[in-house]
């Protein structure tokens, strides 16, 4: 017999067998049959989850005893295992993370007291220790037993997502139901990734949709994916499956640094594949021709490898991860193929959000510009162009990143200044010589300025064609805005990354300041 | 990974600023909804419910703020008022009577 053991003290070993044994029961989630229900629907369990984000043997689990709080309706008669919700640390490509992940099977992954209190702990942890914070969501909602203290658990949630935004990066994970509050949550953070099939959101479901105003829907059609992916831009990443969705995050880890007062980790340096996206192929110099604008992102950057966020979302304007010598870069760059590239509602919206992304941590911006100007029509009138319209002007006009515009073809009015002009505070503005920086296109110009000339011409469908053709002439190239300086350069499109590479090189100690405010106020 | 299965892209024209492109439209605006005028004649039910009182009959006159109806709906009595002058050219609903969404309940000339 050891001396420093009593007789009836238990040893290290049974004490750590005892461990053992508590942690089994915690990690049980809600028992089999339930595990046996969240895998027929194709979902896995909440550690699964986790353990396919992180890295292999990265993750360390906290707060596994909580138990929950619930005193009514006979809660306090129940057993909910780590009151569901599963937080820890852990890695993820080796950067540091701090995660939790909803147990639909633990009480549906209701959110009590308890259970909020794990996600708020989990959140200032990742705040004090300055990392992206990931958060899992699987959950029927509000857990009615807990009343007003539920309430108050998203409440501490919302907070909590604002003071961190702009601060550490903030995932949401959408893999089963998230609805009637709990959608604030993830709606507060940077990005959301949703599963076909597996992802519901709405404020409001079906049921009460039914019954309220006698509206038939299904869940899918309500808020799944795929509605959230293309229709409303909720969500900024959409997979087929819960593992390519882990993969996603973990490119997104790749392009984005730890907080704010980093920058993200700078990769080998790669050549684009030339020999696949060459410029003479993929672009027409007809500014009217469409074409895929994601081509020429892809004949600059690194590898040719574009990680697109919103793909699905008002695929009108073209957003996502780059790196440029092996530095992490975000461009932005209208579509022509879908929408003429026009600025819309949902377009501007897109666009100003990831903006401020990328000034938020420090990701330089590169913006590509060929469009016509804003989509005509009532309904965008109505939907509030303008307002909307608004943000991508204060998102570059705000961005303190380093800003560098190449002007490919149309630049034309409004939307010429919108996107990353000089008069926005562009670093560096290029120009190709197929570029048209002007008030408005030739067509369109012509028929207003020399309205009376044309119809006063003996033959005045001849006189709006020599106009136009005038005016093409003299107006539709990149050589009167470089006359004004508000071009720094007219260049060879084939000198594009060249010239990009220099300007990101150059402004790597770029610092501008503005004036000092508690904060602006976006046009929300 | 695409949320909607893609077969080869219908290219559209687009007109903006008196320009004609070519470019393919998104599923969403094709699905836009085209823009109605109101007709403050014709009033319809906002919300479905239970038609609690009729306060006019047609024929006649009624002021622009008169009430019409009280339509019951999510425990709410909606008071339903005209907002032009003008006289009731029909009364589709009685008291008691269920109505479902967009139901065309009275209208004036």
């Amino acid at each position: 017999m050891n001396d420093i053991q009593s007789h009836d003290m238990k040893t290290l070993r049974q004490r750590t067998d005892e461990l053992r044994q508590r942690m089994k029961g915690a990690t049980q989630g809600g028992g089999e049959k339930a595990i046996e229900k969240q895998k027929a629907t194709g979902k896995m369990t909440a550690r699964e989850r986790i353990l396919a984000v992180l890295d292999s043997g990265s993750f360390h689990e906290y707060d596994l005893f909580v138990e929950h709080a619930g005193k009514d309706f006979d809660m306090d008669k129940k057993y909910l295992p780590g009151d569901g919700v599963v937080t820890g640390t852990g890695t993820i490509n080796g950067y540091p993370i701090c995660i939790y992940a909803q147990d639909f099977t633990v009480a549906g992954g209701s959110l009590g007291f308890m259970h909020a209190k794990k996600i708020t702990k989990i959140m200032d942890h990742a705040m004090k220790l300055k990392v992206p914070l990931i958060g899992i969501n699987d959950s029927g909602g509000a857990r009615i037993q807990e009343g007003v203290n539920s309430l108050a658990g998203y409440g501490e949630i919302f907070y909590r997502n604002t003071l961190a935004s702009g601060v550490i990066p903030q995932i949401s994970v959408i893999l089963g139901p998230c609805a009637g509050g709990a959608v604030y949550s993830p709606a507060l953070t940077d990005f959301v990734f949703v599963v076909d099939k597996i992802s519901k959101m709405f404020i409001t479901g079906p049921e009460v949709i039914k019954t309220v105003l006698g509206e038939d829907i299904s869940m899918e059609d309500l808020g799944g994916a795929q509605v959230h992916s293309e229709i409303t831009g909720n969500a900024h990443f959409f997979a087929e499956s819960e593992n390519e969705c882990f993969d996603q995050i973990k490119t997104l880890m790749s392009f984005i640094p730890w907080n704010n007062t980093k920058k993200a980790e700078a990769f080998p340096i790669k050549q684009p594949k030339n020999k696949v996206y060459k410029l003479s192929e993929i672009f027409p110099t007809d500014s009217k021709k469409p074409y895929d604008v994601r081509l020429i992102i892809k004949a600059i950057c690194d590898n040719s490898d574009f990680f697109e966020v919103h793909e699905h979302f008002a695929a009108n304007i073209v957003v996502g991860f780059a790196r440029m010598n092996g530095q992490s870069v975000g461009f932005v760059a209208n579509q022509p193929m879908v929408l003429a590239g026009v600025l819309d509602v949902d377009s501007s919206d897109k666009a100003g959000r990831f903006i401020r992304f990328c000034d938020a941590f420090n990701i330089p911006l590169i913006t590509l510009v060929d469009l016509p100007g804003y989509l005509p029509g009532i309904d965008q009138e109505h939907a509030g162009v303008i307002r909307h319209g608004a943000k991508v002007l204060y998102a570059y006009s705000e961005a303190t990143v380093p800003k560098i515009t190449v002007i490919l073809r149309k630049a034309y009015g409004g939307g010429y200044i919108a996107m990353c002009s000089a008069h926005l505070r562009a670093d560096f503005v290029l120009a190709w010589p197929t570029a048209e920086i002007a008030v408005m296109g030739p067509e369109g110009a012509a028929n207003i300025i020399f309205r009376n000339e044309i119809m006063n011409s003996p033959n005045p469908e001849e006189a709006r064609q020599k106009k136009i053709e005038e005016y093409k002439e003299k107006f539709a190239n990149p050589y009167v805005a470089a006359a004004y300086g508000y071009v720094d350069a007219v260049i060879e499109p084939l000198k594009t990354r060249e010239f990009i590479l220099h300007a990101i090189e150059i402004s790597a100690q770029k610092k501008e300041d503005r004036p000092i405010k508690k904060h602006g106020i976006p046009p929300f | 990974m695409k949320p909607v299965k893609k077969e080869k892209p219908e290219i559209h024209k687009l007109t903006v600023l008196g320009e004609e492109y070519a470019t393919t439209f998104t599923r969403k605006y094709n699905n836009r909804k085209p823009y109605t005028p109101v007709d403050h004649k014709k009033i319809f039910s906002f919300i479905p419910g239970t038609i609690k009182n009729v306060f006019v009959v047609k024929g006649q006159d009624v002021q622009a703020g008169d009430k019409l109806l009280t339509l019951e709906a999510m425990k709410m009595d909606n008071e339903i008022l005209t907002t032009i002058s003008g006289k009731i050219k029909e009364v589709n609903v009685i008291p008691g009577q269920m109505v479902t969404k967009s139901e065309l309940l009275v209208e004036l000339f």
